[in-house]
């Protein structure tokens, strides 16, 4: 039988380290819903999500309560809306009446974000995806709760860098457009290489056309339960450092699959996956940041960061995997920058650099992500730096993201509020040379030799 | 059997567990074990109660027996027990 320490571990994690299960993420094809006439096609989708989702938000209230156990955000990811919308959409404004009809449906079910504006162009692009590349600035800065990803790459095709060439004008562009609203759009925009198809965390979720028709997928976080825990073991050798995480690690996703199980049953869905990602969020004690402090560095960026993070990555997966029978392609560490504030402190510290949080990103779950620049980055520059980070991903068989946040009339030194869980961010400088003759040439990188694995 | 544990914490004072105790009789809840320690003055009690059949009204009873602990200065929480045997046992 459960003993009081077990109790008081498990409570001071939730109470006092931050335990909490980051998203109950509902996954749900849109994909019987595809209509030629566009009235008809937005009927369907809001009708189809309404009815799948519409005691999600209850019933993760309802399981939060019942254990204890906050569960922060609840969302939605559907089908790409390029493949749903290709057969209806024949210019961009067609895309952006589904984004309004996305966003009014998610309002209406009460979640926090719905995911899968999304077009899967990691080899060419259709017609559709090309118009709901193009609607992206529109829909984000019309809508508020929907978040866009666009896969330009992958191990097996190559990447795409048309598609790369053209997000590096929509991520301006969309910067441009959400310039007087209160969220700057680019923070709800991410580029995937590699993209997972079960991904419960924004912005890059959607729900990928090889999963059934629903899926109730849950990510799980804890980051300062993590730095709780190493702050017990200081000084000792790399075994007791690994030992520690992956114990954690562990614990933490076991209560993530319990909230799973029950979610699935209770809603009557099948349960997908466990995300078991180390998310921080902007409170204090809730830092990827401080776990690599912990282990030994003075600041994120230090010499040494790279190792740091890929051994807690590493273990976080080994402690993970034995936890949950289902788990996720993203599990690992998060290190966006606007949302730690421990990275926050590393870049106004002078620590850490773009350039080194490329390197990180090779060693963890995702990407560059969260990074604020100046609002005059030219947008050849930003498809530079997405290039990059898509051929990390593309050789090391990984997914990589980047959400870039360019900062109108800001510049390097300035500070820019996304506000909530997107954090406050440092403006970062960016490389000034050129690469425009190489991000225009137009075309795809072919696959890597290891790709031809058959 | 379905358990939830109840976790009684804060500063100690005359009186605690009869209240906890009245409170659960009044409500018809069995109770399977009691354990308590008192660390530097600070009352830590755990309970293991049979909600068995309580379903519907578990979420009353968590929020009422919050309300009771907050009449006596003390933080009450009631879970059910899978949440500890899952990070705890394999």
């Amino acid at each position: 039988m459960i003993n009081i320490t077990e109790v008081s571990e498990t409570n001071d994690m939730i109470e006092k380290e931050n335990l909490d299960v980051r998203t109950i993420t509902m996954g749900i094809s849109l994909l019987d819903c595809i209509d030629s006439d566009l009235d008809k096609l937005c009927e369907k989708i809001h009708d189809k999500i309404y009815n799948s989702a519409k005691d999600l938000v209850a019933t993760g209230e309802q399981i939060s309560k019942e254990y204890g156990i906050p569960i922060v955000n609840k969302r939605i990811s559907v089908t790409p809306i390029a493949i749903v919308g290709g057969a209806a959409c024949k210019a961009q404004e067609d895309f952006v009446k589904i984004a309004k009809t996305l966003d009014k449906v998610a309002h209406e079910v009460g979640v926090n974000f719905i995911g899968g504006y999304s077009a899967l162009v990691s080899k060419g692009m259709t017609k559709a995806d090309e118009l709901l590349i193009r609607s992206i600035p529109q829909a984000l800065s019309q809508t508020e709760l929907i978040c866009s990803s666009v896969n330009v790459g992958s191990t097996k095709t190559g990447i795409n860098m048309d598609a790369v060439r053209l997000m590096g004008d929509m991520i301006l562009e969309t910067a441009k457009a959400s310039e007087h609203i209160e969220v700057n759009g680019c923070a709800k925009l991410v580029v995937f290489c590699n993209a997972p198809d079960d991904n419960p965390f924004m912005a890059g979720a959607f729900h990928g056309v090889t999963e059934a028709d629903r899926i109730i997928n849950v990510g799980v976080s804890g980051p300062g339960v993590v730095k709780t825990a190493l702050s017990k073991v200081r000084g000792e050798n790399f075994e007791v450092l690994c030992e520690t995480i992956k114990k954690t690690a562990f614990k933490v996703t076991r209560v993530g699959q319990l909230v799973a199980k029950e979610a699935s049953e209770r809603l009557g869905v099948p349960f997908g996956i466990v995300d078991l990602s180390l998310a921080p969020t902007p409170a204090i004690g809730d830092s990827v940041a401080d776990i690599l402090c912990e282990i030994g560095l003075e600041h994120a960026g230090a010499p040494g960061t790279t190792a740091a993070l890929a051994l807690l990555n590493d273990q976080v997966k080994k402690g993970g995997v034995m936890a949950s029978s289902y788990v996720g392609g993203l599990s690992g560490a998060f290190i966006p920058v606007s949302e730690d504030q421990g990275m926050i402190d590393a870049v106004e510290a002078g620590a850490l650099t773009l350039e080194k949080l490329e390197a990180m990103t090779c060693v963890c779950s995702v990407g560059l992500d969260m990074i604020a620049i100046p609002g005059d980055t030219k947008a050849t520059t930003i498809a530079g730096i997405i290039a990059d980070e898509m051929a990390i991903g593309m050789i090391n068989q990984k997914t990589t993201a980047v959400r870039l946040i360019p900062c109108i009339g800001k510049k390097v030194g300035d500070s820019v509020e996304f506000g909530g869980l997107l954090g406050h961010a440092p403006i970062m400088p960016v490389n000034s040379f050129d690469c425009s003759a190489f991000v225009n040439r137009g075309g795809r990188i072919p696959a890597p030799v290891h790709s031809f694995k058959n | 059997m379905k358990r939830a544990i109840i976790t009684v914490v804060g500063k100690d004072t005359v009186g605690i567990i009869a209240r906890v105790c009245t409170y659960l009789a009044s409500e018809k809840v069995n109770i399977l074990d009691i354990s308590q320690t008192i660390v530097s003055g600070y009352f830590n009690m755990m309970m293991i109660v049979d909600v068995t059949g309580r379903d519907a009204d578990f979420g009353r009873l968590e929020e009422e027996l919050a309300k009771v602990g907050e009449e006596m200065g003390v933080v009450i929480k009631m879970q059910r027990e899978d949440i500890f045997d899952s990070m705890h046992r394999i």
